[in-house]
C-alpha cells in the first residue's frame, strides 16, 4: 500500500472542489443546494491548507484555516438570513425561478 | 513596537469599526426612529477616519501585525476616497429611503463596516488579511443589496450576489491555498522573494489564475461580471450608488496591490491574463450597454466597461501603471457618485421612474438638471477636456510606455463605440419631445452631490489634474 501523500490530500481537495462547482451550476432546483456546494468548496480549500501546512512544517496555512471556517459560518449565518427573506416574498426558492431581471 | 504604538497606526479603523458597533447599539435602544441620527454619527465617524488618515503618523518604521497591515501613500490616497464616498453615500440615500420607508438604523452602520472591510483590503500584505478584508466588506454589502427586504427584486438581487460573490470568495481562497502551498508564505513580500527565485513554478501560476478570477469578479471585471446588472438593477438605487463607487475602488486597489507587489517576478504570467480580462470587459462593456433601456442597468454596464478601463493600467505593471489606476478610479468614483445622485433625482409623483426614456426633453422641463448630467456623460464618455478624458489619457500612456500599445488601440475604438451611448442620453434629454417633468424638490444633499461632481469633471478636476496626479503618482511609488 502506497503511502498517503501530499499530492493524494490535493486530490481530494480539487475534487471536492469540483464537486461543489458543479453543484452550483448544474443545480436548478434548489437554492439551499448551493449554499451546500459553497460550504463543500470552502472546506476543500480547507484540506488543501492543512495539508500544506503540515507539508511544509509551517502553521500559517493552519491559522488561515481557522479564518476560513470563522468566515464560513459567518457566510453561510449572512446566506441564510437572505434566503429567508427571499423565500418570504416569493414562496419558494427555486433556482430557475430567480429571473425577474433580465435584459 | 509595542501593542498600543502598532495599534496607533490603525487608529482609523478602529474609529469606524468600534463606533460602528455603539451606533448599532444606539439603534436598538432608539428603535427605527433613529435612522437619521445614526446615519448622521456613521457620516461623522467617515470624516473623523478621513481626519485621522489625513492627519494620521504615516507610513511606519517597522512592519504592523507582522506583516499582514500596511500603511503607505498608496492606502492612505485609497483610504480618504473610500471614506468620503461612503459618507456622501449615506448622505445621499436619506431621501430615498425615508420615502420608501426605509428608513432603519442598520443602513448607515452596514455601510460603515462595509468601509471598514474596504479599508482592511488596500492596507493588506498578507493572503490571511486579504481575504478577511474581501469577506468583512461583502457580507456588509450582500445584506445591503436585500436591504429592501419586502421587494421581490432587492432580496432576489441579494441573493444572486451572495451565490456568486460566496463563489468568487471561493476561487479566490482556493487560489490562496495553492500560492500559499507553492512559495510557502502568506505575505506579499515573502510570495514576491519565493516567485521570483523558483522558475516557471505551474502551481504557482494556477493559484494566480484563480486569485485573478476571485479579484476580477469583486471589481466586476468580464468575464465575471454576470452579477452586476442584476444587482445594480434590483438593490435600492442608493445602494447601488454606493456599490458604484467606494467598493470598486477597493477592490481595484487591493487587485493592483497583489499583482505589483507580490507577483512582479512572474509579470509575464499575470499580464496576459490581466489584458485579456481588460479587453472583455471593455467590450461588453460597448455592446451590452446600448441595447439597455433601464439606467441602473445602463450603468452597470458602463461600470463594468470602466473597470476595463482601469484594468489596463494594472496590465502595464509598472509605476506609471498604478497611478494611472488611481488616477482612473478616483475620477470614476466622483463621476459615478455625481451620475447616482441624478439617477436619485428621477423622482415623479408615485414614485422613482427608472427609464431612459423618462429623460427626454429634461433641457426644457428642468435646465440645470439637464447640464449637470450631460457634463457627467461627456466625462464618463471620455471626450476631451473632461476629468474623464484625463483619466482614460493617463491609462493609455501608461499601456503604451509598457509596449501594450495593441490594449491602447482597442481601449481607444471601445470608448468610441461607448461614447454612443452616453451620447444617446445626451440626444434625449436635449432633442426629444418632453416627457413629463421631474419633481422640483429633491433636496439639497442630492442636488448638491450633482453639482459638485459635475464641476469637478469640468472644470475643477482638469484644473487640479496636477495636483491629483502627483499624489498619485507618490501613492504608486510606495508599491515599488
Amino acid at each position: 500500500m502506497a503511502d498517503i501523500g501530499l499530492g493524494h490530500y490535493l486530490t481530494v481537495a480539487a475534487i471536492l472542489f469540483a464537486i461543489g462547482m458543479a453543484g452550483i451550476f448544474i443545480n436548478r432546483k434548489n437554492v439551499i443546494v448551493i449554499l451546500m456546494s459553497i460550504e463543500l468548496m470552502l472546506l476543500a480549500v480547507n484540506i488543501n491548507l492543512v495539508a500544506f501546512s503540515q507539508f511544509l512544517g509551517d502553521l500559517t496555512g493552519q491559522v488561515f484555516a481557522f479564518m476560513v471556517l470563522t468566515v464560513a459560518a459567518a457566510e453561510a449565518a449572512v446566506g441564510l438570513a437572505i434566503l429567508v427573506a427571499y423565500f418570504r416574498n416569493r414562496g419558494d426558492i427555486a433556482v430557475e425561478d430567480a429571473n425577474l431581471m433580465k435584459n | 513596537m509595542g501593542i498600543f504604538e502598532t495599534l496607533s497606526f490603525a487608529l482609523p479603523e478602529l474609529v469606524l469599526v468600534i463606533g460602528a458597533m455603539a451606533l448599532l447599539i444606539a439603534g436598538v435602544f432608539l428603535g427605527d426612529g433613529s435612522a437619521r441620527q445614526i446615519s448622521l454619527g456613521s457620516v461623522v465617524l467617515l470624516l473623523i477616519a478621513v481626519i485621522l488618515v489625513i492627519f494620521g503618523p504615516g507610513a511606519p518604521a517597522a512592519a504592523l501585525f507582522d506583516g499582514a497591515f500596511r500603511i503607505d501613500a498608496f492606502s492612505d490616497f485609497a483610504k480618504v476616497i473610500i471614506f468620503a464616498a461612503a459618507a456622501v453615500a449615506i448622505l445621499m440615500s436619506d431621501r430615498f429611503l425615508g420615502g420608501e420607508e426605509l428608513g432603519r438604523p442598520e443602513y448607515p452602520v452596514l455601510i460603515v463596516l462595509a468601509a471598514f472591510g474596504m479599508s482592511l483590503m488596500v492596507s493588506a500584505t498578507d493572503l490571511i488579511s486579504l481575504y478577511m478584508g474581501v469577506e468583512t466588506q461583502s457580507l456588509a454589502l450582500y445584506i445591503l443589496a436585500a436591504f429592501n427586504r419586502d421587494s421581490r427584486r432587492s432580496t432576489e438581487a441579494g441573493l444572486k450576489y451572495f451565490v456568486l460573490g460566496a463563489l468568487s470568495s471561493c476561487l479566490l481562497l482556493y487560489g490562496a491555498s495553492l500560492i500559499y502551498g507553492f512559495t510557502g508564505a502568506t505575505s506579499f513580500e515573502a510570495i514576491a522573494a519565493a516567485s521570483k527565485t523558483t522558475e516557471s513554478n505551474i502551481g504557482l501560476v494556477i493559484g494566480l489564475v484563480f486569485l485573478i478570477s476571485g479579484l476580477a469578479f469583486k471589481v466586476s471585471a468580464a468575464p465575471f461580471h454576470m452579477w452586476t446588472p442584476d444587482v445594480y438593477e434590483g438593490a435600492p438605487t442608493p445602494v447601488t450608488a454606493f456599490f458604484s463607487a467606494a467598493p470598486k475602488l477597493a477592490a481595484m486597489a487591493l487587485f493592483t496591490r497583489t499583482m505589483v507587489t507580490s507577483f512582479p517576478g512572474v509579470i509575464d504570467d499575470w499580464q496576459p491574463v490581466i489584458a485579456l480580462i481588460a479587453v472583455a470587459s471593455m467590450a461588453v462593456g460597448a455592446f451590452s450597454a446600448i441595447v439597455q433601456t433601464n439606467i441602473k442597468r445602463l450603468m452597470a454596464y458602463s461600470s463594468i466597461g470602466h473597470m476595463g478601463y482601469a484594468l489596463i493600467g494594472l496590465a502595464a505593471g509598472t509605476a506609471t501603471g498604478a497611478s494611472a489606476v488611481l488616477i482612473y478610479m478616483s475620477i470614476y468614483v466622483a463621476m459615478t457618485i455625481g451620475a447616482f445622485a441624478c439617477i436619485l433625482m428621477m423622482r415623479r409623483r408615485g414614485g422613482m421612474t427608472e427609464n431612459i426614456a423618462d429623460l427626454s426633453g429634461l433641457f426644457r422641463t428642468n435646465m440645470p438638471f439637464a447640464l449637470i448630467l450631460t457634463v457627467l456623460m461627456f466625462s464618463l464618455a471620455g471626450i476631451p477636456f473632461t476629468a474623464g478624458f484625463f483619466g482614460k489619457w493617463y491609462i493609455f500612456v501608461a499601456a503604451v510606455q509598457s509596449d501594450l500599445i495593441w490594449l491602447a488601440i482597442v481601449g481607444v475604438f471601445a470608448s468610441a463605440i461607448s461614447a454612443y451611448y452616453y451620447l444617446r442620453i445626451i440626444w434625449y434629454m436635449w432633442f426629444d419631445e418632453p416627457a413629463p417633468a421631474f419633481e422640483r424638490d429633491v433636496g439639497p444633499v442630492l442636488r448638491l452631490t450633482a453639482w459638485a461632481s459635475a464641476l469637478l469633471m469640468f472644470p475643477v478636476l482638469v484644473i487640479f489634474m496636477g495636483p491629483l496626479r502627483q499624489a498619485a503618482e507618490n501613492a504608486a511609488a510606495s508599491l515599488f
